[in-house]
């Protein structure tokens, strides 16, 4: 029998970014989270949201003790330590969970309020359960939906209007640092969707010197190509870093790059010019170190949405309009919520 | 058009000094409400007044028979005058954000300072060799050297300013405006070997008077203006060889120039009042020109 609608995770309203890093799942590692989580009695539908800004499970479950049973197994997972992740997690229950998924597709949640990107992360999330095949007609209907409020908040309502996207808060900064693009070489770690927009916007202001380097060398020929770039061998990245103005980190790699030491003997070779450190990955490429050295700057995903979300006072009324449709979006669903083989839930709550 | 006509020359320096104070007030203005002024509208104001002070420097010039640097006061004007020019050809030739709010922040500041301490502009000082043209030249070239100085300082703060908004990830309001790291580094770079070329040449035409009538040159003016050349070449190579940049370098400029400034007094205070001091002609008003003119005496100066 299907059971009440839980989620567990850690976001950037409960955890900073040196806790998310470390519970950040790998993608290699997302089969064999699904694999244990399936385990544990009464989980009877999973689906597991991993982005940079948080890490959710979303279950059904028959049993009153599953909060526990799945900390357990997902701080087990990731040898992490219980305590500081219950610290760090929030649990939701039931309606809780519905208006939850629908404010986190919609963008409302997120650290940009707006932002576009978290809907594609959710779908991508949701197609990834169903390869697991973990989901059943609770967490279908209920993802499903959270699309179409998702779609109903960009169509009906300013949320996004007047946001400003990382991609470009990372230009301003690097044209405070640099003033002109044109002479800066970019060196981008990782193949991922955000560096590559981010690369855009440097591309727009007028940085021509652009250099790709990925774990997958076809994969960083290819974004090389596309970005009219060149591309670089992995293992070259620490000697060559010296060459480089701006360097964006976007790789899944679980340690950082690079070493307060390696940027401290850069920066010996090269006093005079500053360096700009873009780091977009969780866990971060760039020991957090660094950030106190001389002449480097280093941004992390965390201070670039900070300061890309610092027109939301601005969109408030925005903000909290969304807010109130989506939550009686979220309760009309949670009322009409049908259980296989059960009357709706709210006979039973 | 008479009031331009009755103006005398404090009165003219006063006028420019407040057009000054009057566009770093709109700068601010401007600043505090998070949007960027006009650079033309400064640019204009700072440049008008620029257009009345130098009216003022030119009736004391007249008066004077020579550069006017005969007391703080004056010493003091000069250097403002200096760093308004410099920010005018700068500021039209790079187009650097907030240079005019700075500049004329710092000039109305020494120059108002400056017309506020009555003493400053008691006594005017005997020039040195008379009126030989060489050491007018040494002498102006000195102190516009200190313009060029003080300009310096301003880009330093700004790169303190810029670097302090970058690391504490603070960008709104004033810090918004500032220009770019690589520029204010390399204006820092460009005025320094400018003031301290200009400060080496007036050493060079003052070293060949020195040189030969040593018994007539002070001690400590020799002293303190030696030790400014020296503590601003050494910042220059340490510069050029790399080992001090960025931040020691922007702390250095800014300290050294208020070293610059402070030594004013005692290398004024070194020089000989003139001989026979006679009643000025006209009555001086001591602070605000159109405050009620009080007479007072004034050194002539008798030895050029």
């Amino acid at each position: 029998m299907n059971g009440p609608l839980h989620m567990l995770g850690a976001s950037h309203h409960t955890a900073p970014i040196e806790i998310r890093e470390k519970i950040a799942i790998a993608p290699e590692r997302t089969d064999e989270l699904y694999k244990r989580l399936k385990t544990i009695a009464g989980v009877e539908e999973l689906a597991v949201l991993n982005t940079c800004n948080r890490v959710e499970i979303y279950t059904v479950t028959s049993r009153p003790e599953s909060r526990d049973r799945l900390e357990s197994c997902f701080c087990e997972f990731h040898g992490f330590d219980r305590e500081t992740f219950s610290r760090h997690s929030s649990w939701l229950e039931d309606e809780e969970v519905v208006r939850h998924l629908f404010e986190v597709s919609s963008g409302i949640d997120s650290l940009v309020v707006g932002e576009t990107e978290i809907l594609g992360q959710v779908k991508a999330s949701y197609a990834r359960a169903r390869e697991a095949a973990s989901l059943g007609p609770v967490l279908n209907r209920v993802f499903q939906k959270s699309f179409q409020a998702a779609k109903w908040t960009r169509t009906h309502t300013g949320i996004g209007r007047g946001q400003v996207s990382v991609g470009s808060v990372a230009v301003d900064l690097a044209q405070k640092i640099f003033g002109e693009l044109e002479r800066c070489h970019i060196l981008v770690l990782g193949a991922g969707e955000i560096a590559e927009r981010t690369i855009n916007n440097l591309k727009s202001r007028g940085a021509r010197s652009i250099t790709v380097s990925n774990r997958t060398f076809e994969r960083a020929g290819e974004l090389a190509r596309k970005l009219v770039g060149c591309a670089l061998p992995f293992e070259q990245i620490h000697r060559a870093l010296v060459d480089y103005d701006i360097v964006i980190g976007s790789t899944a790699a679980t340690d950082p790059l690079f070493s307060r030491q390696e940027a401290e003997e850069v920066m010996r070779r090269r006093p005079l010019r500053p360096l700009f450190l873009i780091d977009l990955a969780v866990p971060r490429d760039f020991d957090a170190a660094i950030a106190d050295m001389h002449s480097v700057f280093l941004y992390n995903i965390d201070d670039l949405s900070e300061l890309a979300d610092s027109n939301r006072t601005a969109r408030r009324a925005e903000i909290e309009r969304c807010r109130e449709v989506l939550e009686s979006k979220a309760r009309h669903l949670w009322k009409n919520l049908r259980l296989p083989r059960e009357s709706p839930v709210r006979d039973r709550v | 058009m008479t009031l331009f006509l009755q103006m005398d020359d404090r009165a003219w320096i006063w006028a420019g000094n407040l057009l000054y104070a009057l566009a770093f007030c709109i700068g601010l203005f401007c600043l505090l409400q998070s949007r960027r002024h006009s650079p033309v509208l400064l640019f204009i104001l700072v440049a008008f007044g620029l257009v009345l002070q130098t009216t003022g420097l030119y009736l004391r010039g007249l008066e004077a028979r020579g550069c006017p640097l005969g007391n703080p006061f004056e010493i003091l004007q000069f250097v403002v005058w200096s760093l308004i020019v410099i920010y005018l050809v700068i500021g039209s030739t790079f187009r650097m954000s907030l240079l005019g709010f700075f500049s004329s922040g710092l000039a109305s500041a020494l120059g108002i300072l400056s017309l506020l301490v009555a003493d400053w502009d008691a006594v005017r000082r005997e020039s040195l060799f008379g009126e030989n043209v060489w050491i007018e030249l040494h002498a102006a070239l000195a102190i516009f050297s200190y313009g060029a100085f003080g300009i310096l300082a301003l880009t330093s703060l700004m790169y303190l300013l810029q670097t302090y908004s970058l690391k504490h990830k603070k960008l709104a309001g004033l810090f918004n405006f500032l220009p770019s790291l690589y520029q204010l580094e390399h204006m820092n770079f460009r005025l320094l070997v400018m003031g301290t070329l200009v400060l080496s040449s007036a050493l060079v035409i003052g070293g060949q008077y020195w040189l030969r009538d040593l018994d007539r040159v002070d001690p400590t003016k020799l002293l303190i203006t030696i030790g400014i050349w020296t503590a601003y070449t050494t910042v220059l190579v340490l510069r050029i060889r790399e080992k001090l940049i960025s931040l020691p370098l922007a702390w250095t400029c800014i300290a050294l120039f208020l070293v610059a400034l402070l030594s004013i007094p005692p290398v004024d205070a070194s020089r000989k009042p003139a001989t026979a001091p006679v009643e000025t002609a006209t009555p001086e008003p001591r602070n605000f020109p159109f405050q009620e003119a009080v007479p007072v005496r004034r050194s002539a100066d008798t030895a050029r």
